[in-house]
């Protein structure tokens, strides 16, 4: 990117100036070596967004912001309730996709000498990969009272525990939700597709905490160095891809009747206070509730996984967050509160100390914002910090992004290769597929540290612990 | 990647794909970006062509025919657990309302994942780098990003 472009504020901190037809300006939070690697595209992107009717403060991106669809991919853009818009590219096609991590009780050395049984016993029962196919199949009933219901539906049907609900936005269940808005198509689109993982960048991790940054948060959490962890990254499967699709073409569509010029089609939007935005916020709602939904019964499956092989382990939810939705929230706009709908595309939300919406547990301390990385190198634990709230409506990043395509990944690295270096270092990679490991290979991501070490001088959200990978389930 | 009428290629994009046809017709190149896609997930010479389906989308504009084509081959490979390795499009001209029609028919098989090693699943057909037109060749030339 030409950093000529902006203005720098801080170390971490540059200013996109809102020229017409921009109605505010775009402020980027990334080291300078970051923003030197991502794409001029980013920079039009956010420009773009910033010309929308009814957006408030700036579009941001965050220190992991990649050229994405419409929206730039770390992404956060917030517009009033009253005469703004809702945009389905920018909540982005994969939507409420999210991370969910678990302590398991146990420890590295109680781990050990059943790693490689642990690794085989979650390949085989967690359905992942292309065309992989879940147990669980929904009647036209049912598939409803799961859209309504999110991971509370699922705890009802005995997928996890109620005391998981807590540790999961909304408490697990994401309010005004219309099935009725979400099309037979989407809904066929999930009939075989609950309780799947998915393929790409989606994955089941065993980790170890390796490092404590903060130890009185960590502590909060309840993490330790040593200590086995799980995280679960997947999303809103079919159904939620349908949606996107199905509201993206209805947007563009209908553009034209609100007098919304699009300077490009996957800026498609709609205002909120209209038919169609009506309809896609219910329905991308429900969408929501199918991700919550799916990462709960994945919990419940490494769980049985877990309780076969090791019954000792006991796994608990730390936090589930998502990075692809748009909610509506209050926020503080010129010192007024203001309700808004806050855009997340590829951002985690990142509540400060305090925030009414956080567990008594966290109360104190702050969010845990749970950012994934790579197969071969790291995730991290934040918190959420009280100054997020004034810098990105309580946004941070959501995990490396990539740095390369995955033509080029496929050059250069095979995927036998990669899962035999791996295993040399102590990682098992178990995947159906050879070739999605080689385009998912490490080196074909930017460096999470550096993102995560951005986020953190930003103010964004603090670095808690880091995590490093035993085992990665890859679909 | 070439077969008698046309080729296809895969164009890079940071965190997908891009797929893009071309063909001496426009059905032709629709045939190829099809092929395109099915390259994202696998190797389209590995997909034995033994069940068909028939496939019927329209659009206001041949750009926006180009994304709903893709999008129901989405579709149809998601709902049926198939992957598909030939194609036969016919794209009508548009009638007094403007609207364009297709009519296709792709040829495929149920996912084998020890055959076909299918890499990555495609969640959606986008309207990033939507092009269709004509190169100084006189091919057609039709492309978007894929997202994965």
């Amino acid at each position: 990117m030409d950093t000529t472009r902006l203005m720098q504020k801080s170390e971490f901190e540059w200013w996109l100036e809102a020229t017409p037809p921009m109605r505010v300006p775009g402020i980027l939070y990334a080291s300078e070596a970051l923003l030197r690697e991502m794409d001029d595209k980013v920079l039009e992107q956010m420009a773009n967004v910033a010309s929308l009717p009814g957006i408030v403060q700036a579009v941001y991106a965050m220190p992991d912001a990649h050229w994405g669809y419409g929206f730039p991919i770390g992404g956060v853009a917030a517009f009033r309730e009253d005469d703004g818009v809702v945009s389905a590219g920018g909540v982005g096609f994969d939507i409420s996709c999210g991370v969910r991590t678990l302590h398991t009780g146990l420890t590295v050395e109680d781990l050990a000498p059943l790693k490689a049984d642990l690794a085989q016993g979650l390949f085989r029962h967690v359905p992942a990969g292309v065309g992989s196919v879940g147990k669980i199949h929904l009647e036209p009933d049912e598939l409803d009272a799961m859209l309504q219901g999110g991971a509370e539906w699922a705890v009802k049907r005995g997928y996890g525990r109620r005391e998981d609900l807590e540790r999961i936005e909304e408490h697990g269940r994401m309010e005004g939700a219309r099935p009725e808005m979400v099309s037979e198509q989407a809904k066929r689109r999930q009939a075989d597709e609950m309780g799947t993982l998915g393929s790409g960048n989606h994955y089941l991790e065993v980790q170890q905490v390796t490092e404590v940054y903060d130890p009185s948060v960590a502590d909060a959490f309840g993490v330790a160095v040593g200590d086995v962890l799980v995280s679960i990254h997947s999303g809103s499967r079919g159904l939620g891809h349908q949606v996107a699709t199905d509201y993206g073409r209805r947007m563009i569509e209908a553009a034209h009747r609100y007098g919304l010029e699009l300077a490009d089609l996957e800026l498609a939007c709609a205002p909120i206070q209209s038919e169609e935005g009506q309809a896609y916020l219910g329905a991308m709602r429900a969408a929501i509730n199918c991700a919550l939904a799916n990462r709960q019964i994945l919990t419940h499956l490494a769980r049985e996984a877990f309780a076969y092989l090791l019954p000792r382990a006991d796994l608990r939810l730390i936090y589930d967050v998502s990075h692809n939705t748009a909610k509506l929230e209050t926020h503080l706009v010129n010192g007024q509160p203001q309700r808004l709908y806050v855009h997340r595309k590829g951002a985690t939300r990142a509540l400060g100390p305090g925030h009414p919406d956080l567990p008594d547990a966290f109360r104190a301390v702050g969010q845990p914002v749970l950012i994934g990385g790579t197969m071969g190198t790291a995730s991290y634990i934040l918190v959420g910090t009280p100054e997020s709230e004034a810098r990105s409506f309580s946004s941070s990043c959501h995990g490396a992004g990539r740095a390369m395509s995955r033509h080029q990944a496929l050059k250069q690295w095979r995927g036998r290769e990669l899962v035999k270096q791996l295993g040399e270092r102590g990682v098992i990679v178990r995947s159906p597929s050879p070739r999605g490991v080689a385009e998912e290979a490490p080196g074909a991501y930017k460096d999470v540290t550096a993102v995560v070490d951005a986020a953190h001088a930003a103010g964004l959200s603090r670095k808690v612990a880091r995590l490093e990978p035993l085992i990665c389930i890859k679909g | 990647m070439t077969t008698q009428l046309g080729r296809w290629e895969h164009f890079d994009h940071q965190a997908d794909v891009g797929v893009r046809g071309i063909g001496p017709t426009l059905d032709a190149a629709f045939e190829q970006v099809a092929l395109a896609l099915t390259a994202v997930v696998t190797d389209p010479a590995r997909v034995r062509p033994i069940q068909a389906v028939e496939i019927e989308c329209e659009a206001s504009r041949v750009s926006l025919l180009l994304v709903n084509w893709l999008n129901r081959l989405v579709y149809e490979m998601a709902t049926r657990h198939m992957l598909f390795g030939r194609f036969e499009v016919h794209v009508s001209p548009p009638d007094l309302g403007g609207t364009l029609s297709l009519y296709a028919r792709a040829w495929g098989e149920p996912v084998d994942p020890e055959r076909h090693q299918p890499a990555v699943e495609v969640k959606g057909a986008t309207y990033s780098e939507l092009e269709v037109a004509k190169n100084p060749a006189g091919h057609w030339v039709v492309q978007c990003v894929v997202d994965v």
